[in-house]
C-alpha cells in the first residue's frame, strides 16, 4: 500500500512546520520516515547534506547500512504520542540515561542538564517520580525534555498531544510554543491542533490521501485556504479562522 | 502395618544424600531449561520463516512427547548410536531439554509484551541495538518472567523422580533401593513424599510472594 506519493517536500534549516489533516493522510509517515522507524519503497531522502536511506558506495547509491543510519539518527529526535517513557527509570533517569549512552556525557554532566530541563517544562519537582505517578501531560514534558537533551538539530513531534485529556493540552503546548520561538532548531509537528499550528508554525501543510494538497504561511491556508478540500476540512475545526 | 522408627533412622542418611543428587539435577536442569529456552525464543522471533517453523516444530515434538521416553532415548538409545552419557547427563539435558519449550514461551512473552513504542523510543535515541536489549527491553520483561520460570523450577523438581528410571539415584531411589532390598515400603516412601513437601511447600509460597511482588509494580 501506498501511504505516500509522489512527495516532494524540501525543509528549511531552523523552520517550523506543522502538518495537518485528516488520519491515516501520510502526515505521521513522514516523521516516521525521518526517524527511520519506517522504510521507503522508492525515492530519496535527504538530511543535513546526506543521503538518510541511501549511502554511496564507489560511486553508486545503495541501501543504507545500520552504521549510517546510526550516524544520521544523531541529530534526529522525536516525540510521540503515547509518551515512550521508559516505566522502569524515574523523570531524570529517563533524561540522563540518554546521554550518557548515546552521547557519552559523564553522569554528572548529564544529571545537571536533565535537572535543567525539566526546570525548563516545569518539572523540577517530578525529577524522581516514575512515569506511573505523572500524569499523561506531566510524562509527555519529560519525553520532551528527554529528546531536547540529545540536542538534535530536527526535532519531531508525533502528535503529542492528542493521547492527554483536554485539560492537560494546554501545558504541553505551552512548552512546545516556547520551543519553537527560542530554538534554531528544525521542528516538524503532526496536529490536530489548529490554534497551535497556527502560532508555532512558519508554514503549514495540509494533507489528504499521502499528498500534499496545500501548503503555505500559516495565516493564510487558516483564514483563506485555495483549495476546497483544505477549506472542508478547516471547516470541522470552528474555532478556527 | 505400623512404623518402625529404626527402619526410619537406618533410611534417612539414604534420602539425605538422595535429596542432594534432587536438588543438583533440578538446578542444573533449570539452568539448562532457562538459557535453551532463551536461545529458543530469540529463534521462534527470527525474522526467518524457515527458523521459525523448524523451532516451533522442534519445540511441539519436545513438548507432546513424555519426558520418561525422552529419557529413555538419552539413556539408552544414543549410545546405539555411539554417544554415551552418565545417567545424571542424560537426566539433567532430558529435564533441560523438555521443560525449555516451556521456559521458551515464558520469555517470547515477556519479551513480546514490551511495547513496540519502547523498541521505537530507544532508536529515536539512538540506543545501539545491545543498549536497547540491555537497557530497555530486558529491564522491562524480566521481572514478570521471574513468578512462572519460578513455578517451572518447582514442576521440575517434582518431575525429577522419572530420573529414577534411567538409574539415577535420587531421593526416590534411593528410598525404592532400599524398599526393594528389604521390604520395607511405609517408612521410605513416606519420608521420601515428607520431604518433597518440605521443599516444595515452602518454594510455592515464595512463587505466590515473587508474583504479587513483580504484579503490583504494574
Amino acid at each position: 500500500m501506498k501511504v505516500l506519493d509522489s512527495l516532494n517536500l524540501e525543509v528549511a534549516a531552523g523552520e517550523k512546520l506543522a502538518l495537518i489533516g485528516p488520519s491515516g493522510s501520510g502526515k505521521t509517515t513522514i516523521l516516521r520516515i525521518l526517524m527511520t522507524l519506517e522504510t521507503i519503497s522508492a525515492g530519496q531522502v535527504v538530511v543535513n547534506g546526506d543521503y538518510l536511506w541511501h549511502e554511496e558506495k564507489d560511486g553508486k547509491l545503495v541501501d543504507a547500512s545500520e552504521a549510517h543510519l546510526h550516524k544520521m539518527r544523531n541529530d534526529i529526535g522525536m516525540v510521540f504520542q503515547h509518551f515512550n517513557l521508559f516505566p522502569h527509570l524515574n523523570a531524570v533517569q529517563n533524561i540522563e540515561q540518554p546521554q550518557v549512552l548515546v552521547r557519552k556525557t559523564s553522569k554528572s554532566e548529564a544529571r545537571d542538564k536533565a535537572m535543567e530541563l525539566l526546570g525548563l517544562v516545569g518539572l523540577s519537582d517530578k525529577a524522581n517520580h516514575f512515569p506511573h505517578q505523572l500524569s499523561g501531560g506531566q510524562q509527555q514534558r519529560v519525553a520532551i525534555a528527554r529528546s531536547l537533551a540529545m540536542d538534535p538539530k530536527i526535532m519531531l513531534f508525533d502528535e503529542v498531544t492528542s493521547a492527554l485529556d483536554p485539560e492537560l493540552v494546554d501545558e504541553v503546548l505551552t512548552v512546545l510554543r516556547k520551543l519553537a520561538s527560542d530554538s534554531d532548531t528544525t521542528m516538524l509537528t503532526v496536529t490536530h491542533e489548529m490554534n497551535f499550528a497556527r502560532d508555532f508554525a512558519d508554514r503549514v501543510l495540509f494533507f489528504d490521501k499521502g499528498k500534499i494538497v496545500e501548503s503555505g504561511d500559516p495565516k493564510i491556508i487558516f483564514s483563506d485556504p485555495s483549495e476546497p478540500r483544505t477549506r472542508a476540512f478547516l471547516s470541522k475545526y470552528i474555532n478556527v479562522s | 502395618m505400623h512404623w518402625d522408627w529404626a527402619v526410619a533412622a537406618e533410611v534417612f542418611p539414604r534420602l539425605m544424600a538422595g535429596l542432594v543428587v534432587t536438588v543438583q539435577a533440578t538446578f542444573v536442569g533449570a539452568a539448562l531449561a532457562y538459557a535453551l529456552g532463551l536461545v529458543l525464543a530469540i529463534l521462534k522471533m527470527s525474522e526467518n520463516r524457515a527458523v521459525r517453523w523448524t523451532v516451533y516444530w522442534l519445540s511441539e515434538f519436545i513438548r507432546r512427547t513424555p519426558l520418561l521416553v525422552q529419557l529413555y532415548f538419552l539413556f539408552y538409545v544414543l549410545p546405539d548410536l555411539g554417544l554415551f552419557l552418565s545417567p545424571f547427563l542424560a537426566g539433567v539435558i532430558g529435564l533441560g531439554l523438555h521443560f525449555s519449550t516451556y521456559t521458551s514461551e515464558v520469555f517470547r512473552a515477556g519479551i513480546e509484551n514490551v511495547p513496540k513504542g519502547q523498541w521505537e523510543a530507544a532508536k529515536s535515541l539512538n540506543y545501539t541495538m545491545a543498549q536497547t536489549w540491555t537497557r530497555v527491553v530486558l529491564p522491562q520483561s524480566i521481572p514478570p518472567m521471574i513468578p512462572p520460570l519460578a513455578n517451572y523450577l518447582i514442576t521440575m523438581f517434582k518431575e525429577t523422580p522419572l530420573l529414577a528410571a534411567i538409574t539415577v539415584v535420587e531421593l526416590f531411589n534411593a528410598a525404592n533401593i532400599y524398599s526393594n532390598s528389604y521390604y520395607k515400603y511405609l517408612e521410605p516412601m513416606t519420608l521420601v513424599g515428607a520431604l518433597f513437601l518440605l521443599v516444595s511447600i515452602p518454594s510455592a509460597y515464595a512463587a505466590m510472594w515473587l508474583e504479587q511482588k513483580y504484579s503490583r509494580r504494574n
